[in-house]
């Protein structure tokens, strides 16, 4: 069955680069839906219903721990696997994202392996 | 400097970051030059400038500087698409590498001086302007090479009078 995914970034470049890592990881994807922050996250999801999302930490508006937080605490929302890929390595912010549900943590520079093993587990 | 913070520190931070960013994300060859102390501001540039800022009990940022060309390349390296001339997916690319190399430096320091927060980065392009960061005594400045390509980080840090969220670089550049 085809994952529609929901990528959250404010970089489109690595929106980009996620989107191709994600068909050389053969997911079987569906739809696949942007935003470039947690609050267009929000109201994105309002429409496109996601069966995981890739999320940013370090942006605008809405960064993205307080984005999973709100996921999180929304029914409609909280049962989605969330994987986290940002430069943010604080072992703090590691932790923070982990205690609210992050389904797992991917360090930017990133290689596609990486993204593909964190994957595995979660679709 | 301080004794926290050495520029043979941040001289290991930057390198190490730089050449995980360029192994991983780009698959390009990148030559460290010889690092050096710079109290004095470039004239002008021509060319692309990526600022990052960095903020908490210690205060600072990066700036990563290359030539048009250079930027291209980059671009086509991360978005695996080629351009000849810079437009917004070049100075995306050029902000996200800028990003990823400050962020990894940021995270090196945070294990000694604690949590540091990180600007989003302003990237600037165009002919014959200045860049000026309020309050930076010193940068620490990192050539590099690729190919017969060039690339300038300089990064400093310095402890926080006061603290505050990362501020935008956005407002510190003069047309000249």
């Amino acid at each position: 069955m085809p994952l529609d995914v929901l990528i959250v970034d404010d970089s489109a470049a690595i929106r980009k680069i996620l989107h191709r890592v994600l068909v050389q990881a053969d997911v079987p994807l569906g739809n696949v839906h942007e935003a470039s922050d947690g609050n267009e996250a929000l109201e994105r999801l309002k429409v496109d219903k996601v069966g995981l999302i890739l999320s940013d930490i370090n942006m605008p508006n809405m960064d993205g721990i307080e984005f999973l937080s709100r996921l999180k605490a929304n029914d409609a929302f909280k049962l989605v696997p969330i994987l986290m890929v940002t430069t943010e390595g604080s072992q703090a912010k590691v932790m923070q994202a982990l205690a609210l549900g992050a389904a797992g943590y991917v360090k930017k520079p990133f290689t596609a392996e990486q993204i593909k093993e964190k994957l595995t587990g979660l679709i | 400097m301080t004794d926290n913070v050495q520029q043979e520190d941040i001289v290991t931070a930057v390198g190490t970051a730089a050449q995980a960013v360029f192994s991983t994300m780009l698959n390009l060859p990148l030559e460290l030059g010889a690092a050096h102390h710079d109290a004095t501001e470039p004239d002008s540039f021509d060319g692309v400038v990526a600022l990052v800022g960095v903020a908490g009990s210690w205060t600072g940022g990066g700036r990563i500087s290359c030539s048009p060309r250079f930027a291209c390349r980059l671009a086509e390296s991360l978005l695996m698409s080629p351009y000849e001339s810079v437009n917004e997916d070049v100075l995306d690319a050029v902000a996200e590498v800028a990003n990823m190399i400050i962020g990894n430096v940021k995270t090196f320091f945070e294990e000694r001086l604690g949590p540091l927060g990180l600007s989003v980065p302003t990237v600037i392009f165009g002919r014959n302007y200045r860049t000026r960061s309020s309050g930076v005594q010193k940068w620490t400045v990192v050539p590099f090479r690729c190919g017969d390509e060039a690339m300038e980080v300089r990064f400093c840090l310095m402890p926080a009078r006061n603290h505050t969220a990362p501020a935008s670089h956005a407002d510190l550049v003069q047309t000249l």
